[in-house]
């Protein structure tokens, strides 16, 4: 009933405000979609934190801020919510995707056929030899 | 605008479905993680398109409350697979 009411009257700034909410939201549905499509589609475990950590990221994003757009200028809700949600969850998806993969990497999960070089394989090495090194003269 | 949002919200849904896929097949735990943490994030989504559709503002102390809730979920199973507890006291070598 609200809705219809306020849609009778057409002002240009209704019109612009709803083109910029549909342009964030269209963003963000479609990198929901592709975050889907990557976890479902891609081989192994440190490529699906690579879709589900930068791609969903920027689509929650996208749309918490047409969400925001809509309440502040259409409803006339300034929502400090809304803006903390959108800060907390730029930083700490990567963080979480980033803990995944480590922890997977850790408990001894293999990588993809088709992954090319492994530079994690090689930094754990150093840091065994290194370890080593400086232990053995203490004892 | 009402019919753009239901439409998002349908999409955002399918997206979600193909989360839960991942969630139940997934061979490793590490993938089973990787799911929940992207179906958190739908999460938020999909209530931030329910409090615009029923107009409420109401809902979104949910999103906020939701996406801490996810990161601390997130970090405690990244814990638990990489040394097998979650608390680390540093007593035990």
């Amino acid at each position: 009933m609200r809705n219809s009411l306020r849609e009778e009257r057409f002002s240009i700034e209704t019109t612009i405000i709803n083109i910029v909410i549909i342009v964030l939201m269209s963003t963000g549905v479609i990198f929901s979609l592709v975050t889907a499509l990557g976890l479902i589609r891609l081989p192994d475990v440190y490529t699906r934190t690579h879709a589900a950590s930068k791609s969903s990221t920027l689509g929650v994003l996208c749309v918490l801020l047409a969400a925001f757009i809509h309440f502040w200028l259409i409803e006339g809700i300034f929502n400090t919510q809304l803006i903390i949600a959108i800060a907390f969850l730029f930083i700490t998806a990567p963080v979480g995707g980033h803990l995944i993969g480590r922890a997977a990497y850790m408990s001894g999960i293999s990588v993809a056929d088709e992954t090319v070089r492994d530079d994690m394989k090689v930094a754990i090495k150093n840091k065994k030899d290194k370890l080593l090194n400086n232990k053995t003269p203490e004892e | 605008m009402m019919t753009f949002y239901w439409v998002s919200l349908i999409l955002v849904s399918l997206g979600f479905t193909g989360l839960l896929f991942r969630l139940v097949k997934g061979p490793t735990i590490a993938d089973r993680v990787v799911a929940l943490d992207a179906i958190g994030i739908a999460l938020v989504s999909i209530i931030a398109l329910l409090s615009l559709i029923i107009e409420t503002e109401f809902f979104l102390e949910v999103i906020l409350l939701l996406s801490i809730l996810s990161f601390i979920g997130t970090t405690a199973f990244a814990k638990f697979l990489e040394r097998g507890e979650i608390f680390d006291r540093n007593d035990h070598n």
